[in-house]
Parts: structure tokens; sequence; C-alpha cells
């Protein structure tokens, strides 16, 4: 029998407002650019006016309106290859964001699981658990991926796998220490004294419990795979062309740059942007997590 | 002290041990690698000849026991494209790599560390403000995006810099930039919260009584205790960017180094490359972890003394 508390529309619209209120300036301007590269992202192909992959060889090198030689309909120019920065830009970003996305909850999959059952087990199961722990923290992320890339080669599967197999340490060590700080608490033991099974304790009555040291965490490791993505397709080691992600537009119009900079520019400025909003986001919510920081 | 030793290197040894049987595990699981590297122009005697040779007709559990065995005897097999001892390819790129490493750690310590006092000394003032929000953009912007804006400013339109190679010591100055980037934001952070923690301690109090010139105080006494603290962050986490940032920074500047080396045999598929410098870089991490470890337990008096109890 559970009662999940009812909100109602207008509750949860004055908390947004309550929440915006209570925001300093930067943080507001972290929102709106979160807000608006979600929104970027998602209506990607509303908003971009060319296929991002159709080329156009008339119109190659085009620089951005306002300048020389632009094009009409080219609001951000045209790369080597005639194609629209924009476009490219727009759906580069819908990518990224979803491989960051996808990475991140793996990875929160692999290592909450890793770490419930290291906590609630015990015994050489932990011990097993925390020393796959202490070898991944004491191994550059970095070159694990460039390593299992080349192996397995650079296909989407591969890129989420990979991405996915970030950070798992970080929530695994989380999760461990909440489940064995709590496992010690009178309420577990009531649950665990009226029968409730493991399953169920971690399910009903651990679970609720982990909720915001898991939410920061996932923000920092959603900033670092934007990051690391962006590292690997701009060396030519993830998504492969002619798709496009930030990354590898970066690293591909690097060749370009003395001539076009503004095919390595924007995507650039799109990469500033998510790493900007995400970290000041984060640091937020970690403040608000943290209850010293709130006492004081 | 000496049990202490003993366990960080068993752990050491160990985490070595998981590394390499991961790595060997992981190529095999690719199939067979000598097919990405032969071609179609190849006769039928030579491929068996290449694949006897690599040991890649074996069992998987010998070609384990053979891999092990190379650790011993020093043979890592050939590079797949230049057809010459692993072992020498990534032995040439050791010191190019140690150099822009020391380079880029020597302007991490003297910006950091100033900033980083500066911040703490300075908290409520715009010097402290000013620093934070400048670890802050550090920490936010990517090392490629900045080594990429910084060719673009100063070797493309004002033309000062060489991008590519490392000849003269003006090559220096924009991988050791972009790779320091990311660390003099995380030391700084690291130093202002160290030396904070330190400035409330009652032996700062009685350092200024006894009439200590500031800056005495701050060096002798607030630095040198904060530096323990500062100490495990250089190891733990300086090591783990260090060895990310070269791999991405190497690959821009075509740094003769060893991440340089890895970029290309990861993208030419040459697994003997890729294998035996992962397992060195990887080696390198470690010894760097553990010497740290140890600097610790050596620099703080109250660990030493716990440990030998």
């Amino acid at each position: 029998m559970t009662h999940s508390p009812t909100i109602t529309v207008p509750s949860r619209l004055s908390a947004a407002l309550s929440f915006w209120r209570r925001a300093d300036p930067i943080q507001k301007l972290a929102i709106l650019v979160a807000v608006g590269l979600i929104g970027m992202a998602l209506f990607a192909p509303l908003l971009a006016p060319f296929e991002p992959n159709s080329q156009s060889l008339i119109s190659r090198l085009r620089p951005p309106l306002g300048f020389e030689r632009a094009k009409a309909g080219y609001l951000l120019g045209t790369d080597e290859l005639g194609r629209d920065v924009l476009s490219r830009s727009l759906y580069g970003l819908r990518l990224t964001l979803m491989l960051a996305v996808l990475g991140a909850s793996l990875g929160l999959v692999i290592g909450g699981v890793l770490g419930l059952l290291a906590g609630i087990v015990g015994g050489r199961t932990e011990a097993a658990i925390m020393a796959a722990v202490d070898t991944q923290i004491a191994m550059p992320f970095t070159l694990i991926a460039l390593f299992l890339l080349a192996i397995l080669g650079s296909s989407i599967e591969v890129i989420v796998l990979v991405l996915g197999l970030y950070g798992w340490e970080q929530y695994a060590r989380i999760v461990r220490a909440e489940v064995r700080r709590m496992m010690k608490m009178p309420f577990i033991e009531a649950a665990r004294a009226a029968g409730a099974s493991p399953l169920r304790i971690a399910h009903h009555h651990l679970l609720p419990n982990i909720v915001s040291p898991i939410v920061v965490q996932f923000t920092l490791s959603l900033s670092n795979i934007v990051l690391l993505e962006s590292t690997l397709s701009f060396l030519g080691l993830g998504v492969q062309p002619p798709t496009a992600t930030l990354g590898s537009m970066v690293g591909i119009g690097r060749d370009f740059m003395p001539t076009a900079p503004w095919i390595v520019m924007v995507p650039a400025v799109m990469i500033l942007l998510i790493t900007f909003a995400v970290q000041i986001l984060g640091d937020w919510l970690r403040d608000g997590a943290d209850v010293r920081l709130r006492a004081r | 002290m000496l049990s202490y030793s003993l366990r960080t290197l068993t752990r050491m040894a160990l985490t070595f041990l998981a590394i390499i049987t991961i790595v060997f595990f992981a190529t095999r699981l690719s199939g067979n690698a000598i097919d990405f590297v032969v071609g179609e122009n190849i006769t039928s005697e030579d491929r068996d000849l290449l694949i006897a040779y690599y040991e890649l007709d074996k069992p998987v559990f010998a070609q384990y026991l053979a891999f092990l065995k190379s650790f011993t005897d020093g043979q890592f097999g050939l590079s797949f494209i230049e057809r010459r001892p692993v072992s020498e390819i990534v032995v040439e790129r050791l010191w190019p790599s140690a150099q822009l490493l020391l380079s880029a750690m020597a302007l991490t310590l003297l910006v950091s560390l100033p900033l980083g006092i500066a911040a703490a000394i300075w908290r409520k003032s715009w010097v402290g403000s000013a620093v934070m929000v400048l670890a802050f953009l550090g920490y936010a912007v990517p090392n490629f995006v900045l080594a990429v804006v910084m060719v673009l400013i100063f070797s493309y339109w004002l033309n000062w810099l060489p991008v590519v190679g490392n000849g003269t010591p003006w090559h220096f100055i924009m991988p050791t930039i972009a790779m320091a980037g990311v660390l003099i934001a995380a030391l700084t952070r690291f130093t202002r919260n160290a030396m904070l923690d330190v400035l409330g301690q009652d032996y700062m109090r009685t350092a200024r009584a006894k009439g200590l010139p500031e800056s005495r105080v701050i060096l002798k006494h607030g630095l040198r205790n904060a530096g323990i603290t500062i100490l495990s962050v250089v190891g733990l986490q300086v090591a783990g960017l260090a060895a990310a940032g070269s791999v991405v920074i190497e690959a821009i500047f075509a740094w003769p180094g060893i991440g340089d080396l890895l970029v290309n045999a990861a993208l030419r598929r040459d697994y003997p490359v890729l294998q035996f410098g992962v397992v060195t870089v990887a080696l390198a991490v470690i010894v760097i972890n553990a010497a740290v470890d140890l600097a610790y337990a050596w620099a703080d008096p109250r660990l030493r003394q716990t440990v030998n109890a």
C-alpha cells in the first residue's frame, strides 16, 4: 500500500518559481543556458535550416552572415563540404547530449547496482567490488576509452558502452557508503524484523534516501562525459563522419582554421556553454544537498 | 612505516596485474588482430607466418601466459606498422612526454600555489572572488578547446608561436599552458581550501603572537602544514589528469611523446604499440600514485606515528 503524495500542477509551478527566485544572477544565467541548449537539442530537426549532412560544393567555406562572401540562408557559415555549420552544430549538440545522458545513466545503473550489492551483501563480494573500484580510480579513464574504442571499433553502441563505464566507481562508492550507514539505522532494522526481503529493503527503504548525493554525482559525471565524448570525437576515435558531434566538428574543422575559423568556433562555444551551465548548476545542487553547508 | 610501504607496494603490484590482464583479454575480444593490418594484398603463407609469429593460433590461455612472460623477458613484439620492437618505439617517446609533463607541473605549481594562498588570505575581498572565478573558468574550458583557440590566435593570426613539434623552447609554450590549464584550476581550488583550514588553527595565532613577520607565518607555519594535504591531491588527481591531458595535447601539437603515439596507434589499429603504450602509462600512473602515497606518509608526522605504532 503506497501513498504517493499527489502534486498538483500549480504547486509544481510555484516550486519551480521559488527555485528560480532563490538563484543568484549567475545561476539564473546557467538555468537559461541549460534550458536553451536542451531546447535546441530537442527541436534540432525543426530549428535546423538544412539537412546536417547535405553538401553543396558551390558554397564551401562561406563565413557567417555579416561577413564578406557570406551566402544568404547560411546563418553561421558553411564547412569544407558546403554543409551548414548551424544545422550541423544543432544536430551535433543533440547527439552529444543524448550520448552524455545515456552514458551517465548507464554508469549510474552499473555503479548503483554494484554499490548496493557491496553494501548489502558485504564479505567477499564487497571486497572484490571495492578492489575493482580502487583499480578504476587509479586509471585515467581517457586511456581506457582510447583503448576500448580502438579494439572494439567506434560504433554508436560501443561509444555508449564506453561512456557508460565512466564514473561507475564513484556511484558504487557513494551508494555503498550510504547503504552501510543506513543499514545501521533503526528503520531498516524494523523493516527487516517485519520480514521484508533484501530487495524490498533496497527498493523501498534505501533508494529514496540516497537520491540526493546521486543527483549531484550525476550532474558532475554528465559534464565530464560531455568533455570525454568531445575529446574522443575530436581525436577521431568517437562518432565517425559524416555524423556530426560537437567534438568531431572541432577536430575536423581544425584543419581549416586559418581560413575558416567559424567551423571550429561555433561547436567550441557550444561545448563551453554546456560545461559552464552544468558546472554552475552542479555546484549549486551540491551546496543544496550538503547539509553542513545548508546549516551555515 | 615499513608495513605501510609494503602494503602500498603490494597494492601497486596487484593493480598492475589487474590492468595487464584486462588489457590482454580486451584485445582478444576484438577477434583476430592480424586481420586489421595485413589487408588484402598478402599471401596466405605470409599470413600464417604472421599468425604464428604473434602466436594467435594458440589457445587464449596460452596466449595470456606468453603475454605475461613478455614482461619478464622484455620481448613485447613488433609494431604492425613500423615493424620494429614496440619497446624501442615507446622508450623513444618517454622523454618528450616527461619534458612536457614537468614543464606543465612547474607552471601549475608556480601559478596555483600563490593564487591559492592569495585567495585564502583575501577570501572576502575581490582578490579571492577573482581567483575563484578564474579557477572555475579553468575547470569549464576543455583542454582541446583551449589549445585550438590558442593556436588560432597565437599561430595563425599573430604568427608568434610554432604549432607542430618540440624543437625549440618556443614550442613548449602553448602545449604547456594547454596542459596546465585544468591542473591550475584544480590545484588553486585545493590550495585555497587547504590554506583556509590551516589559517584558522591555533598555532597560526601562536606564531603571530610570537611576533613573527606575516610572510613567515603564512609560508612557514601555514603553507608547510597545508602542503601535506596539497601533496595528496597533486598525486591523486594530477597523475590522472596529466595522463589524460598528454594524450589530447600531444596529439594536437604533434608532440613526439607517448600520448601522441597512443592516439596514432589507436587510429591505425597498431595493437602491439597500443597495448604496450597503455600498459606503460598505467605503470607510470601507478608508480606516481604509490610514490605520492609514501611521500604523504613520510611528510605527515601524525600519519608516520600511527603507521609505526
